[in-house]
């Protein structure tokens, strides 16, 4: 098998063995980035040079580290000192970081070998990569459609091998939308479990960084690295973290699970909804317990996150004014020189969620329309913290459909919001949760799994997800390039 | 919820954009959709309910105040588009 198309749990292993080097497995990602990127763009920016350098270094030292010599791609929201940082925006198209994120930092410490920045939605502010100010990362499945967002270029290069795993974030579903519409599997952990320490801020209470693999043991062994407490980040929890692999291989009997019935609703694709139902239905005979749930104000959650993550966000990004880093448009006059930097350096999505965010913030309206999301917030975390008294994960498809076209809906910016509908609420109740590879449908596109967990009970999802990951073959599936 | 292109105006001022007259009319049209979408939150009664503004239940987070390493005022200007010693440069802003 070409190097390229490991595993991280495999890559490890033969890179422990010295069945391969660090040298070996970087160059051979390397190359597999030259010969498909071409199609997929998944990459803002390839760091050859740094990636060889840094496996040369690695390769040179005796020390025995968790991660030695594995190249993952980094979502390009993630600060890298000394690396550009983009966050796909033409207002930070050129800047480079004068420090590390704590996720990176953590992965260097583990001994990772950066080889790229990935392509996502501007600020991670969309749900297919068409609002990057660069360009569109293609669904490796079928370049014509999109490989979900804002993640999209994590997710793409994953199921291209164009790297052994990556990091994403995910704000309202920006690490599983994509991982569902790729094949792969993307994880969303507990709000606090992992710093936001130099990730660039969209929505500072709903914000969360996370692994996108190509299995479910992958992902749990990068959640080993990255998560935990963070004295940069003030929201980080102060909660002991466990070894995500203890549970992968428990059986599941006697766990109980809760399909929503509000997911299971109009605008469902009925090839989504019988992928799903089948990977239900593969569980419960593995002794899942099985019963139907209601989350009765799923309906709202759209509605609610689209006034939190905008008020967040036209706060956030006030700090892009051209004074202290980014682009800078001369003008006569300060106020000028404000006006005519964010109105060249934002694409047309993150003005519109500014300017939606600024309204609903602005006096007189921020009862109506602020206050009011918060409180639906509240039902919203309520409904799950009701379920999870009686079941032990929720399970649900993680899209309505598979990946759709490009350009099908960037002219609609109300029905590309809908697309989050099954993955929105979870960050508003700040729960992890996980999306699996469950089927493909008769297009040959993917179809993801949901599996959703209480607060600070990555382990259960992970063991959930895991079980069923061995026992279908989805997974194993890759794209022709 | 009818947003005019006046209001576009006012809101555009507030966030510092500087909008075209396409873009203000597609915005009104837009933000109006959006607007009127949001508005079914008010078919749920929310008397009582405590807001949710972060899941968490932390309140301040403090450290003892002692002087930590921090990023040198050089490495810190670096990306600052006009500097002028350790300053960032900006137009005039009395007259």
């Amino acid at each position: 098998m070409e190097p390229y198309r490991l595993k991280l749990k495999e890559a490890l292993e033969a890179i422990k063995n010295s069945e391969l080097s660090p040298v070996e497995l970087t160059e051979a990602v390397l190359s597999r980035i030259e010969a498909v990127d071409e199609k997929v763009k998944a990459y803002v920016t390839v760091t050859k040079e740094h990636a060889l350098k840094r496996a040369h270094t690695l390769e040179g030292s005796n020390e025995a580290l968790p991660l030695k010599g594995i190249p993952l791609a980094i979502k390009d929201n993630l600060c890298t000192e000394g690396i550009r940082t983009t966050c796909s925006s033409r207002i930070l198209e050129n800047f480079v970081p004068p420090y590390e994120s704590t996720v990176t930092m953590r992965l260097l410490d583990a001994g990772y070998v950066l080889v790229g920045k990935t392509n996502l939605d501007e600020f991670a502010m969309g749900s297919s990569t068409e609002n990057s100010g660069f360009f569109t990362t293609r669904n490796p499945w079928d370049t014509e459609r999109v490989p979900g967002g804002s993640s999209g270029g994590s997710a793409a290069a994953v199921a291209a091998d164009e790297c052994i795993a990556a990091i994403g974030s995910d704000t309202g579903g920006s690490i599983r939308q994509p991982a569902s519409y790729c094949g792969v599997v993307g994880l969303k952990p507990t709000y606090g479990r992992v710093s936001r320490f130099g990730l660039v801020a969209f929505a500072s209470s709903l914000d969360q960084i996370g692994p996108i693999t190509k299995t479910v043991e992958d992902a749990a062994i990068l959640m080993n690295i990255i998560a935990g407490h963070d004295l940069r980040d003030s929201t980080s929890a102060e909660v002991e973290c466990p070894d995500f692999t203890s549970t992968l291989g428990r059986d599941i009997k006697g766990l109980r699970a809760g399909i929503p019935k509000e997911y299971f609703s109009e605008g469902l694709d009925s090839e989504v909804e019988e992928a799903v139902k089948k990977a239900v239905s593969v569980l419960e005979q593995e002794g899942l317990e099985v019963e139907e749930i209601s989350l009765p104000h799923t309906e709202y959650a759209v509605a609610t996150y689209y006034i939190l993550a905008t008020s967040e966000a036209s706060s956030n990004l006030a700090r892009y004014d051209g004074v202290k880093y980014g682009l800078r448009v001369e003008a006569k006059s300060l106020l000028d020189m404000y006006l005519e930097t964010r109105s060249k350096g934002f694409g047309q999505e993150v003005k519109r969620r500014i300017m939606l965010g600024t309204y609903a913030l602005s006096a007189g309206y921020y009862d109506a329309y602020y206050r009011k999301a918060q409180q639906v917030r509240t039902l919203i975390k309520r409904d799950f913290e009701d379920a999870f008294k009686r079941v032990d994960v929720i399970i649900t498809p993680t899209t309505p459909t598979v990946a759709f076209r490009i350009g099908e809906k960037i002219d609609d910016p109300l029905k590309m919001y809908l697309n989050d509908i099954y993955t929105i609420s979870v960050n508003l109740a700040g729960i992890p949760a996980i999306s699996v590879p469950c089927g493909f449908n008769s297009e040959g596109l993917p179809v993801g799994l949901q599996v959703i967990g209480r607060a600070f009970d990555e382990e259960t999802i992970l063991r959930v997800s895991h079980h069923y990951e061995q026992l279908t073959e989805w997974h194993k599936r890759r794209p022709e390039l | 919820m009818k947003i005019s292109r006046a209001d576009v105006e006012h809101i555009a001022m507030l966030a510092r954009l500087k909008l075209t007259e396409e873009e203000k009319d597609t915005y009104s049209e837009q933000l109006s959709k959006i607007l009127d979408y949001i508005d079914k939150l008010n078919q749920l009664d929310t008397t009582d309910v405590e807001p949710t503004s972060h899941v968490l239940q932390i309140t301040n987070v403090f450290r003892d105040d002692e002087p930590a390493k921090s990023l040198p005022t050089d490495k810190a200007l670096k990306n600052a588009p006009d500097r002028k010693d350790n300053f960032y440069r900006v137009p005039r802003i009395i007259e």
